[in-house]
């Protein structure tokens, strides 16, 4: 299973690293996100840096919507799908490959949200560990329940528009927990910011479990 | 299976439904004309005879036959479209339910709370809930395969069951407004006049018996789409059958240009 997972998290991160999609689409749309929401509220500096970190997981929530949709596309032509199907490859581990593929690349389009934050709304991360482990914590959370999703949406024709529709609400609750560590982490408050990781570590364990799990399932029904 | 043996409804379904108009009329007269108004609300409280019970059933009922019904059809030993339709019957009648309670809260909470909408935990999550329940609903509804449909709905289902609960946390430790059991407290000591707590109770037995009803009206609905599904198909492939003999068979009788017809 883990020899598969990294197999296949190394196809599709390779096929990235060929295309370029996520650096020259994923990126600039999660940066355009913040200076969209930025223009939303407004140019006051003080309730910018209120809004900060509810920015910064909204840009990453609609990037990860983005990510997935490129991971599930990968395997959408040619008949790919069915190829890695053929290949008896453990479902466990393809699954858990796209998931590392597309938590990856969530990562670093973290780092540049965290860079884009820092420098056009002048915010400090005070409690460095907080935020590093809110981010690592919900990754894995954004991805697997993503790629699950992805899977579900797979071979749909409309796909493009029933995968938002359907992972939006499921990962809000990485969105309020994540916020809300990072707004703690923004303000130097490490005791209130721990308790919204027990909403993220529930979230990533069953995800990952749920995925592992329900993968093989859902690939022989898309 | 013929189409006649499929909207077949047994009779204690009818029994179900009636005794459910029944009970929800005497709740309405009750609740309307016979109750005393609250020592502190008012008339307000009128509405906490329908909204728990309708919430109750939105939340519980509902959650309880769409996971369960899910499980047991992805469990390969009693799979079965059965539990799928049911499945999908109960997240359909579950968003119009959680619809329901989120426009009765609404509606009390405005004169009481002095707000139409607060983002607190439970109408947070409830509205979460119906959104999810939309989603599923859409993707319901894309064409498919019915054993296809089934696997990927009973799956979807299973994720939006387990994301209820840590959506419900989440959002618990946000913010809250909504208070907690009014009228039956955790010692279960009943604090409301008799005829109140009996209407409230009716309620409950009210909408549970519609919710059983509405879930069989709309499994029969399911089946029935699904029926005409497999019937059009087969129309359409006699259809297209046809045509193409008929093609053949006028190729084969056209009167082939004998040598001189084109000739002066």
């Amino acid at each position: 299973m883990w020899h598969d997972a990294v197999l296949v998290a190394g196809k599709d991160l390779r096929i990235e690293a060929r295309a370029r999609v996520a650096l020259w689409q994923v990126v600039p749309f999660a940066v355009l996100v913040l200076v969209l929401l930025a223009f939303a509220i407004g140019p006051n500096q003080s309730s910018l840096r209120h809004a900060a970190p509810g920015i910064f997981w909204v840009a990453l929530l609609f990037s990860t919507v983005l990510a997935i949709q490129r991971s599930v596309a990968v395997e959408s032509g040619e008949g790919t799908r069915d190829g890695l199907r053929l290949s008896g490859i453990d479902p466990a581990g393809i699954f858990l490959g796209k998931a590392a593929a597309v938590g990856l690349q969530l990562l670093l389009l973290q780092v540049v949200l965290w860079a884009g934050i820092t420098f056009l709304f002048d915010v400090r991360v005070h409690v460095v560990w907080l935020a590093l482990a809110a981010s690592l914590l919900a990754t894995v959370g954004l991805a697997c329940a993503g790629v699950l999703y992805g899977a579900l949406s797979a071979g749909l024709r409309v796909r493009d528009t029933l995968l938002p529709l359907l992972v939006l609400p499921v990962l809000a609750p990485v969105l309020l927990a994540g916020s809300k560590a990072w707004q703690a982490a923004l303000d130097g408050n490490a005791a209130s910011g721990t308790q919204w990781l027990k909403i993220l570590v529930p979230f990533a364990v069953i995800y990952l479990v749920v995925g592992v799990v329900l993968y093989g399932p859902l690939q022989e029904a898309a | 299976m013929s189409a006649q043996t499929m909207i077949r409804r047994p009779s204690w379904f009818t029994v179900v439904g009636v005794l459910g108009v029944v009970a929800m009329a005497f709740t309405v007269w009750l609740g309307l004309w016979i109750t005393p108004p609250d020592q502190f609300q008012g008339n307000l409280a009128r509405l906490l005879y329908i909204h728990p019970a309708i919430a109750t059933v939105a939340l519980y009922w509902v959650g309880l036959v769409a996971a369960g019904g899910s499980l047991l059809y992805l469990w390969p030993r009693t799979r079965s479209l059965f539990w799928d339709r049911l499945a999908a019957a109960s997240v359909e009648v579950g968003a119009v339910f959680a619809a329901l309670t989120l426009v009765t809260g609404s509606l009390w909470g405005r004169p009481v709370w002095g707000v139409w909408w607060t983002w607190d935990a439970r109408l947070t999550s409830t509205a979460l809930l119906l959104l999810l329940e939309i989603g599923y609903l859409a993707l319901r509804r894309v064409p498919a395969d019915p054993a296809i449909r089934a696997r990927r709905c009973a799956v979807a289902a299973l994720l939006i069951a387990i994301d209820i609960p840590i959506v419900h946390f989440s959002v618990d430790w946000w913010n809250t407004l909504h208070q907690g059991g009014t009228f039956i407290d955790p010692g279960f000591q009943i604090h409301a006049s008799p005829s109140m707590s009996w209407t409230f109770l009716l309620g409950f037995v009210a909408f549970s018996l519609l919710f059983v009803w509405f879930l069989g009206v709309r499994y029969q609905v399911e089946v029935l789409q699904d029926a005409i599904g497999d019937q059009e198909l087969e129309v359409s492939l006699s259809e297209r059958w046809s045509e193409d003999t008929d093609l053949v068979g006028a190729a084969a009788s056209a009167p082939t240009p004998g040598p001189g017809t084109g000739a002066p």
